[in-house]
């Protein structure tokens, strides 16, 4: 049976090994000494300055913007999303009766096709198209609130500060609720018609079995999806660099572009680097809170 | 379960015929009677107030989630003069040589083969890396096997752009910055993590039996694992095909650092590129032409193999 069994072992793996440590590996380790350095690009043996740049990091106003921005998606897109598509999946699911009997809703097989129709798109892709949607001159936006008879309000989107994150996070939204559907649309479907039949028995209102049976028995997916948010609230770099570029008045800035502009626009590497590490930190950190707070016993069936 | 598939199957399909069946009209009370009233009428087919409020909720998203791409499929037949003149007319001609533009001098049919190569071969490369890897986890024990797995589940867990500028570096002192081996090399390395991470577990279903069968015929372990093993796992193998292919299609941020060579741009990365150049600017038919190049293949794709692509996408985050 073990004939040549490590020979596999070693030949299966090598190839592997080999790549993730060189391009994955090797860099996340790297990226802890650079911080520690005042490295610019050119010198192979750059200058160590220790924690000099987590000290200037610490007198950053626009990193500490950029941190915030970060803890508004953090805490905004969750929520929005998740709402949002646990509303549609019950509605796709479970929210009508056939024949004595939960279903989904009529038309909800040509829904879920169409909702996913945004998360199919390259990120970029959406950020472009989104750029053209708030076009204050030639945007779908403002064309439709012509439309609509308001006219006079012709918002900037993108160019005004106090609006740009929020329509920067539309576009968030449109582009992820829709594997959120169907990610609760699979969960929701592993859930037992008898337990609907039962409640439905009970006189279970829609509102009432989506809190005592649906919500529940999906908890754990709930909870994926939260960890699966909230690194995606941590990023969020391809977006936001098409869509604003952090601007206008770093109003949209988060780490993600932060670190980008100040490594490969200002060749910052040392300080880039320990961005990088902070945010490290935060994700350990949001990792360990999501699993306690979200802990509940889980609801066999 | 595959009942309840079917069921709901047949919902959807013949729902318009159960409609107005006359509980319709029952009125529906807000008071617990009311309620149970209003489930039991519901029951029998007919709809009922709360329900046109949901499929009134449902039909606003469902638009939200098509009008801007029919937008700019339209927008990208229209002259510049008329996408400035109405953004919601309609093209009073199709002015098909916007393709040509966007396709020949904007660049997108060399950025089009650019993603094509390089996702191709990346996909490729890591369905075979993964599996290789996933089957050695899933079927032997060996010193340091734990060590190995868990530093290579570690990888979902991070953001990409934290180790992107060190990243760059390795990829520049190995030679590799705007080429194709470069980037597919670390596309591979990237998606190593959740593959490997799926098909371990994938594999791990598969039952040892056959395996062992092939053993005793005399078969070696690589023929076991290509005849045999590799063929039981094509279901998880074209899961993760799609999931990889989906997700290395939409790179930006790798190719965006490793890629400053025009010539060799992605998809995503040139269009993006003519959005913000101020020269093209006054282009947008072209910049919308591009744009429905990139999307329309994929945007098909996905219509046809629906059902696989959602199982694909949404297959990581249910284990």
């Amino acid at each position: 049976m073990n004939h040549g069994k490590y020979r596999v072992i070693i030949s299966f793996l090598v190839l592997p090994v080999l790549i993730y440590g060189v391009f994955v590996v090797s860099p996340y380790l790297q990226t802890f000494y650079i911080s520690l350095t005042n490295w610019r690009g050119y010198s192979t043996n750059p200058p160590f300055i220790g924690f000099g740049n987590y000290t200037a990091l610490f007198k950053d106003d626009v990193f500490w913007q950029a941190l915030l921005h970060n803890g508004i998606l953090l805490v905004v897109l969750p929520v929005a999303v998740i709402v949002m598509s646990l509303f549609f999946a019950f509605m796709l699911n479970a929210a009508g009766r056939k024949k004595g009997a939960i279903a989904g809703v009529p038309g909800s097989g040509i829904y879920r096709v169409v909702y996913f129709f945004p998360y199919v798109l390259s990120v970029a892709i959406v950020g472009i198209l989104w750029v053209n949607i708030y076009n204050p001159i030639n945007g779908l936006l403002n064309g439709f609130l012509k439309i609509i008879g308001l006219g006079h309000v012709q918002p900037t989107w993108l160019g005004d500060p106090n609006l740009a994150i929020w329509a920067v996070m539309a576009a968030m939204v449109w582009n992820f609720v829709g594997f959120y559907v169907v990610l609760f649309t699979a969960g929701m479907q592993s859930i037992p018609n008898e337990i609907y039949e039962a409640a439905l028995l009970d006189g279970a209102g829609r509102a009432q079995t989506f809190f005592s049976v649906t919500l529940p028995l999906l908890w754990g997916n709930v909870q994926t999806s939260l960890v699966y948010m909230g690194i995606l609230a941590l990023d969020g770099f391809a977006i936001i660099q098409i869509m604003t570029n952090g601007g206008p008045n770093n109003s949209t800035q988060v780490i993600a572009t932060y670190l980008y502009q100040t490594a490969f626009n200002y060749g910052q590497f040392g300080y880039a680097s320990a961005m990088g590490v902070v945010l490290f930190l935060f994700t350990l950190i949001l990792a360990a809170i999501t699993l306690r707070v979200t802990r509940r016993d889980t609801v066999e069936f | 379960m595959t009942t309840t598939k079917s069921e709901r199957k047949q919902n959807s399909a013949g729902a318009a015929a159960t409609t107005g069946a006359g509980q319709g009209s029952r009125p529906s009370g807000t008071g617990g009677s009311g309620r149970a009233q209003k489930s039991r009428g519901a029951a029998s087919g007919g709809p009922d107030g709360m329900l046109w409020v949901a499929q009134f909720a449902l039909i606003i998203w469902a638009l939200i989630s098509t009008i801007p791409l029919l937008w700019a499929m339209v927008s990208s037949f229209k002259s510049n003069k008329e996408i400035v003149a109405s953004p919601w007319s309609l093209p009073s001609r199709l002015n098909w040589d916007n393709f040509v533009r966007a396709w020949n001098e904007a660049h997108i049919g060399q950025y089009f083969l650019n993603t094509v190569v390089v996702v191709g071969g990346g996909v490729v490369l890591t369905m075979v890396f993964s599996a290789m890897a996933a089957y050695v986890f899933a079927r032997y024990e060996f010193p340091g096997k734990r060590l190995l797995y868990y530093g290579f589940i570690a990888g979902m867990t991070f953001p990409v752009f934290m180790a992107v500028v060190p990243l760059f570096f390795v990829v520049k002192n190995l030679g590799m910055i705007s080429t194709y081996h470069g980037l597919i090399l670390v596309y591979v390395a990237y998606s190593l993590p959740f593959s490997v991470f799926f098909l371990t577990s994938f594999f791990k279903t598969l039952p040892v039996a056959v395996a062992e069968a092939a053993i005793m015929d005399g078969a070696s372990h690589y023929r076991v694992f290509f005849s045999v093993m590799l063929p039981m796992a094509k279901p998880g193998l074209i899961s993760i095909g799609i999931f990889n292919f989906i997700g290395q299609w939409n790179q930006y941020l790798l190719p965006l650092v490793l890629v400053p060579d025009e010539s060799k741009y992605v998809l995503a990365q040139g269009l993006a590129n003519l959005a913000v150049n101020q020269g093209y600017k006054s282009d947008i038919s072209g910049l919308f032409a591009g744009l429905t190049i990139a999307i329309l293949p994929i945007l098909v794709v996905y219509v046809i193999f629906q059902r696989r692509v959602q199982a694909g996408m949404t297959a990581g985050a249910m284990k």
